[in-house]
């Protein structure tokens, strides 16, 4: 009676689940696979300031088709600003967003979509332009002029000029010229006016410009400078960073010179937010080609029609249920001995953030050092509440020293560790010491290599890019995971290791 | 080298009972939930116990809250040697037998020594709720310390052997006797390392052992045979163990007795998820006497009548041939 009313339930899930799936593969076409090579991307600005209960006129610059990159669709969300665009020549176009009275913390949001241009600009649409001569005060103009003599007899022709000029700011020593231009301890962006303004006094036509590099899940990217020259008749873009950080990186531009990305009046702590990802997301096809208003609506009401910070959010989220059927699977069918029931998923998610090797080494570290001060604190008999607060503490010093740690020693992934559940630390160590002292250290070891073990299978399937792609763009099918655990929910067969432990009665 | 799924197929014929197995199809359908704070709270079956008549180890105090830890040494210092356990604790963790004194010092069961300030220490780390299910608070019980039956005494190691029944649906359907060993640090506890010796349900008289995961005929500390010694007042226990189902209307529960020298059998607790390495003591799986039960507990009505289907059906078979 109870197994056929599982059965029964867990058929409708999967038939329900199934249904979505194919209908969403076949009839929208939703994409099975993730993409190997995708060049959509969506970006995705928050801008946030607060209001003095004025009028408000807040500025922001738009991204713009350059190069190799189109911007094929953009969307404003400003629930009651007025909201114009307005181009500015040589630098940008700008869009203004208004209200006459407005108070309080203020979101303004701007979306685009962009896609790498199929044909790239026609150069010869673009004549040579005029070189402006940089504004400089007399020391400032000898100082350059000396630079720019020297980088000059060094190179041939414009790119070689504009090449060596980078490298011989970047290896400015103190006291030289190149070091009075630039000033104490200079950004990047100091760099590129400064070269700027040089290849413009060398008669080289030149200009900063200010993007992002696109990667697939990006919370918060920053606006890089770097500088864009003119030669052999058309724009060349010339990087500052020493690091372009992987071979293919895509850059959109976003406006040139020197200006803020965004200003406002009326307002204070203008701040802005820059989210990116690759986009999966199929409302493309139906938005730009078949326009079909039942799609467009239900891709509005999917995961897609969040925000990117909450989309990459759910990316998360959706694959712990993964893990955790993989979990109860290895707990009962398997009989892997754990400490408490989700933490292997716990620690599976702080691998995510760390990579599983150096994620056990780090929790190994913890968990030894915790144990040790345990062990300490055990002597001086305290009781339990403020044993476990104390613990608490030094597990927190004990993170923040291995971070500072890793960092010196160029370990940036350590920097992502305090994500690592703390109190779950706390509780593994105390747990630790008492099975320690109950039932052994070998007790005490099992499970917790059973523990580490579970998180990094965990951790290996939900980082699977299918499995997450599946879970993200068919969420539907966790109803299928759903089922499959109540199933497993009423799994009465023997566990592997009770094979073995039972193995003297098999005769 | 047998593979894997040949021997699940040979322990589903031996009808051995696994983890899912009896949670699923024996602790989940008959045991209510509303049922498991009388076992897992010692101080409640303790009452529950005492009010039915039913003979346990005599309780001397319980300390409820901290600020009752002042009355422990007063308490203690009346007795020369007691018990000291969490009443919510699983699996004897947290439990202290004290066998004497010597000086200030408590003389613990395992060889240890403890002093005022540590036995407090260990009151107090009950009363947080260190040892219990869940880490709620707890209670700390102290109670008679039971001067073991010599009936065990060749086949034991320090600490005090009980004996454990599996009582389903109030018919004992299959016993063990858990005998410290060295390893066991003097607890009763198989997966501490003590030893478990099954019986023969008709005549309670003992069986071959399980020592970890193998079968032993020798006590491991001692070297003397566990096979052959009879326990005294066998139906008593058997009763004791058919009455426990009305004591806590628990369908499927563990019944762990002591055998008193002077008060004879004394049940020391209850348990309503008893592990599953009795079957290994007694070399036989239990589903198959579970499903006895299952069929014919209808129409047994009295204790007497439950006892004698146990005696007769559960009775030990032959040895097989090796």
């Amino acid at each position: 009676m109870k197994r056929a009313h599982l059965y029964i339930l867990a058929g409708l899930l999967t038939a329900l689940a199934l249904a979505f799936f194919f209908y969403k593969v076949i009839v929208f076409g939703f994409p099975l696979k993730p993409e190997t090579r995708t060049d959509i991307w969506r970006v995705e600005v928050q801008l946030q300031f607060e209001a003095d209960g004025g009028p408000v006129k807040a500025s922001l610059f738009l991204p713009q088709r350059t190069g190799a990159l189109m911007v094929l669709d953009q969307s404003f969300v400003s629930a009651g600003y007025g909201l114009t665009t307005e181009p500015q020549p040589g630098v940008g176009t700008r869009a203004i967003y208004s209200v006459r009275e407005a108070k309080g913390l203020q979101s303004l949001y701007y979306r685009a979509v962009v896609q790498s241009a199929r044909l790239p600009e026609d150069p010869s649409r673009d004549p040579r332009p005029s070189v402006e001569t940089p504004a400089l005060a007399d020391p400032q103009l000898a100082a350059a002029r000396t630079v720019v003599g020297a980088v000059q007899r060094q190179s041939a022709d414009a790119a070689t000029f504009a090449a060596l000029l980078v490298k011989r700011l970047k290896e400015a020593r103190s006291g030289d010229e190149a070091d009075f231009l630039l000033g104490y301890q200079p950004s990047n962006s100091r760099l590129v006016n400064v070269a700027v303004q040089l290849l413009q006094l060398a008669g080289i036509p030149a200009r900063a410009v200010n993007g992002i590099a696109l990667a697939p899940e990006r919370r918060n990217a920053q606006f890089h400078r770097w500088i864009e020259y003119h030669a052999g008749g058309r724009w060349r873009t010339l990087h500052v960073r020493n690091v372009v950080e992987q071979p293919g990186q895509v850059f959109l531009p976003w406006w040139r010179g020197t200006s803020p990305v965004a200003e406002v009046s009326g307002g204070k702590n203008l701040r802005h937010t820059i989210g990116t990802s690759r986009s999966y997301e199929y409302a493309m096809r139906a938005a730009v080609a078949q326009q079909r208003e039942l799609e467009k609506r239900f891709v509005e009401f999917s995961l897609f029609g969040l925000p990117l910070q909450a989309q990459s959010l759910f990316r998360t989220i959706l694959v712990i249920p993964v893990g955790i059927l993989l979990l109860v699977a290895l707990r009962n069918i398997v009989g892997v001995k754990t400490f408490g029931t989700f933490m292997p998923v716990l620690i599976a998610l702080s691998f995510r953030a760390t990579g599983v090797l150096w994620g056990v080494v780090f929790l190994s570290i913890v968990v030894g050092l915790g144990l040790a001060v345990r062990f300490y604190l055990e002597q001086l008999k305290l009781l339990l509440v403020p044993r476990l607060a104390a613990i608490v503490i030094v597990v927190i010093l004990l993170l923040a020293t291995l971070t500072v740690i890793s960092h010196h020693l160029g370990f940036d992934r350590g920097l992502s560790i305090g994500l690592f559940p703390i109190v779950i630390l706390t509780m593994t160590i105390e747990r630790m010491t008492l099975v320690w002292e109950e039932r052994g250290a070998a007790e005490a070891f099992q499970q917790a290599a059973g523990s580490i073990f579970v998180g990094a299978l965990c951790y290996l399937l939900m980082n699977v890019r299918v499995v997450e792609h599946l879970a993200f763009v068919f969420p539907e099918l966790l109803l299928i995971v759903l089922a499959a655990t109540l199933l497993l929910g009423r799994y009465t067969g023997y566990r592997l290791t009770e094979l073995r432990r039972f193995k003297v009665l098999a005769r | 080298m047998m593979n894997a799924f040949d021997i699940a197929r040979r322990l589903r014929a031996a009808g051995v009972l696994g983890l899912n197995g009896r949670n699923a199809e024996y602790t989940l359908p008959y045991n209510r939930r509303d049922c498991y704070p009388l076992v897992d709270d010692k101080a409640l079956t303790k009452q529950l116990a005492m009010s039915a008549g039913v003979a346990v180890p005599e309780l001397y105090g319980v300390i409820e809250i901290h600020r009752q830890m002042r009355e422990l040494p007063a308490l203690i210092a009346q007795h020369w040697d007691f018990v000291v356990k969490p009443a919510r604790g699983s699996q004897g963790d947290g439990i202290v037998v004290v066998t004497g004194r010597t000086g200030s010092l408590f003389r613990v069961a395992d060889g240890t020594f403890l002093d005022e300030e540590e036995m407090t220490f260990h009151v107090s780390n009950i009363l947080s709720g260190i040892y219990s299910l869940g880490g709620q608070t707890d209670k700390a019980l102290i109670e008679y310390r039971v001067i073991f039956d010599p009936v065990f005494e060749a086949i034991t190691y320090r600490g005090v052997p009980d004996v454990r029944i599996i009582v389903f649906l109030g018919v004992p359907v299959m016993a063990m006797v858990r005998l410290p060993t060295r390893v066991s640090g003097g607890k009763a506890n198989l997966h501490q390392g003590a030893l478990g010796t099954g019986i023969d349900m008709a005549t309670g008289r003992t069986l071959t052992a399980v020592w970890g995961t193998s079968i032993v005929e020798e006590h491991p500390d001692t070297g003397n045979p566990v096979a052959g010694v009879t326990i005294p007042r066998w139906d008593v226990l058997l009763e004791l163990g058919a009455r426990s189902y009305e004591l806590t209307g628990l369908g499927y529960q563990g019944i762990d007795i002591v055998l008193d020298r002077d008060k004879g059998p004394l049940i020391l607790e209850l348990n309503a998820r008893p592990g599953l390495a009795i079957q290994m003591a007694n070399r036989e799986g239990l589903r198959l006497r579970l499903e006895q039960v299952e069929r014919y507990h209808t129409g047994l009505k009295t204790i007497a009548e439950r006892v004698a289907f146990a005696k007769e059906r559960f009775a030990a078979r032959p040895a097989p041939l090796q």
